[in-house]
């Protein structure tokens, strides 16, 4: 006989009779017919003030008409906060009176009271599906990350002659990036950086689906090329639509140095040579997004002292509090820079925290692995007992202006050696910044005391050792000058001159006897530049 | 041995052109700092000619700091050009090349305008 209306703000079950309802056998079930918001039905009730006699209204309202259809006599609103939370519609008594002016007084009174109740169960059940929603997007999150976690490399690959290293912070929505090394016959590594786009579970399931075919296509094929080829026709079948994966793989000859690289649609690698920072270039569609894509194989000879960094666009496409991408030009000019310190992985991400800010949410995962060619132990040994052979010597005053005999000195000695342009320009540099400091600071400016420069070589570096009487003072500790506090008058604008050194030459040593104190610059010979 | 620094100062339509010759040292600091304030008292930007510096030591970058945040503070654009392959590295590791605009050669630095 009654049935009670919900209006439903949150999907959910539709209301059933309960036994009282259906009890007495002259009981007839209304349907619940909802009122759609904005129905003037709505407005009515809303204003009505009490139970309304469906008699009395006459109304152009869709479910006005429903309902005197299923023979409602008196709609009862259950009115809250000004809000129509659902009403009660009767038929006619069982004493087929009508309702009489009592009857309609005291539902009136009853809906009153049973509308705070319904609307208070309301907020609950959505403060319920709310928490509960939040628990399963956290549950989800976890999920994915144990799963990125998982498949990450646990550790870095050792090899003599490199040093690799790598960093992974994931955003609170974890994206979908991952590298990996793969270990290949005859001393090769395999490195893979990859992104793929959405987040969540399904990214992680397809960065773990991704993974694995690549490794299993590495031991199949020795070309990077080859490799996402296959991975590519693997993968597009099995995608989700409107997902796909940016990924470089490159497969490096540890021995010879040589990597050998194909790229589908990911962030470039930038390599810091000695001509300045190089982008790897070869050109391929992401992955999964349509098969029989070719993809472009590359190759670059990493010199010693060469560095690779790989990205994931979360580092690139990070934004500054006013809203400014970091972008790649930013991104290479700090590749460009030895830190101080060498750890490049460090220098990057610090850079990065100071440009979007150290309390901002970070947007998207960030990637980076940093593989490095040093010199080999076994190179480093032929290099140093390879006694180096003097080629000039020379002693100067310790007069301002004086550096630049020392550099025109060392440009003849080293003429024999065809550095290249690159290199020998880098080499006056650095000898120009190493005489004037040991003329200023070393030697004060003292003009009785020496500064004595010996150029050696042997056929795999060149040295230039530069001594002044400064004692045992250490070398000062280069850090990097910054200009942004040089430029608003906050330091000086000096205190360039070790820091270039040392970005100018592959490795700078200092040592000391507690009268003179030589600063040694090694430069290779040979390599890129 | 050292090539004294010289500045001049032309104007251009959109500005100033400070064309140096010689060793951007910190003996150049008092010349090139009056030939900013020589170009700088017209509008619009200053572009520095480096064709004919041969040296430029970790002084002289100094120098070129303390023009930078002169122009700095009155929102002044500075360009360059003229920079050999290894000073526009210099540059770059420096990053003076953040706060400048390096052009590839004067017609370029001038048509930019």
């Amino acid at each position: 006989m009654v049935q009670l209306m919900r209006r439903r703000r949150t999907e959910g079950t539709e209301p059933t009779p309960t036994s009282s309802q259906v009890a007495a056998s002259k009981t007839r079930l209304i349907d619940a017919i909802p009122i759609p918001p904005g129905d003037p039905l709505e407005t009515l009730l809303l204003t009505s003030g009490g139970p309304v006699r469906l008699r009395d209204l006459d109304l152009e309202s869709e479910a006005l008409v429903s309902i005197r259809a299923a023979g409602v006599e008196l709609i009862v609103p259950l009115i809250g906060q000004g809000e129509l939370l659902g009403a009660l519609y009767l038929g006619p008594r069982l004493s087929d009176q009508p309702y009489s002016t009592d009857d309609r007084r005291l539902l009136g009174s009853l809906a009153s009271q049973v509308a705070p109740a319904m609307k208070v169960a309301q907020l609950v059940r959505e403060q319920q599906a709310e928490a509960e929603e939040r628990e399963r997007i956290q549950q989800e999150l976890q999920v994915a990350a144990l799963i990125q976690q998982t498949l990450l490399p646990k550790e870095l690959p050792a090899i003599p002659g490199w040093h690799v290293d790598a960093f992974y912070r994931p955003a609170r929505a974890v994206g979908g990036d991952f590298y990996d090394f793969i270990p290949l016959a005859d001393g090769r590594l395999g490195v893979v950086i990859g992104d793929v786009t959405d987040k969540g579970v399904p990214a992680a399931l397809v960065m773990a689906t991704c993974r694995s075919m690549l490794r299993s296509a590495a031991q199949r094929h020795d070309s990077p090329s080859a490799v996402l080829s296959d991975v590519n026709g693997a993968l597009v079948p099995e995608i989700p639509p409107a997902m796909f994966v940016t990924c470089l793989y490159a497969i490096i000859d540890t021995a010879a140095g040589e990597v050998v690289f194909a790229n589908a649609g990911h962030n470039l690698p930038y390599v810091r040579s000695s001509e300045g920072v190089i982008e790897l270039r070869a050109t391929g569609m992401p992955l999964g997004l349509m098969p029989d894509m070719p993809y472009d194989e590359q190759r670059y000879l990493m010199a010693p002292g060469e560095v690779m960094v790989l990205t994931s666009d979360g580092i690139t496409e990070a934004h500054s509090p006013e809203g400014e991408m970091y972008g790649f030009a930013r991104l290479m000019n700090r590749v460009a820079r030895k830190p101080s310190d060498g750890d490049l992985v460090a220098a990057i991400v610090t850079e990065l925290e100071s440009f979007t800010g150290e309390t901002a949410e970070q947007e998207d995962d960030i990637t980076l692995v940093v593989v490095r060619r040093t010199m080999s132990a076994q190179e480093s040994a032929s290099a140093f007992d390879h006694p180096l052979e003097m080629i000039d010597r020379f002693t100067l005053a310790s007069e301002d202006g004086n550096e630049r005999i020392a550099i025109d000195r060392v440009t003849v000695a080293v003429d024999p050696l065809a550095l290249g342009t690159g290199r020998l320009e880098r080499l006056k540099t650095a000898v120009g910044e190493t005489v004037m400091n040991a003329i200023e600071h070393g030697n004060q400016n003292r003009r009785d005391l020496d500064v004595d420069v010996e150029v050696s070589a042997n056929e795999h570096v060149v040295s230039v050792r530069v001594t002044d009487q400064g004692g045992s003072a250490a070398m000062p500790q280069v850090a990097t000058p910054d200009i942004e506090a040089k430029l608003a008058g906050e330091q000086t604008p000096r205190g360039w001159g070790l820091f270039l050194v040392e970005q100018m030459v592959d490795e700078v040593r200092s040592t000391s006897d507690g009268g003179a104190h030589t600063i040694e610059l090694i430069m290779n010979r040979e390599g890129a530049g | 041995m050292n090539h004294a620094f010289e500045a001049r100062v032309s104007v251009i339509d959109d500005g100033a052109v400070v064309t140096m010759s010689g060793t951007v040292d910190r003996a150049a600091k008092q010349d090139l700092e009056a030939a900013y304030d020589e170009a700088s008292s017209s509008p619009g930007r200053v572009l520095l000619d480096f064709r004919g510096v041969d040296y430029i030591n970790s002084t002289g970058i100094a120098v070129i700091v303390g023009v930078l945040a002169m122009a700095r503070a009155e929102n002044r654009e500075v360009g360059a050009f003229g920079l050999t392959e290894h000073y526009r590295e210099v540059f770059n590791i420096t990053r003076l090349a953040d706060f400048m605009t390096i052009y590839e050669d004067e017609t370029a630095a001038v048509a930019a305008g």
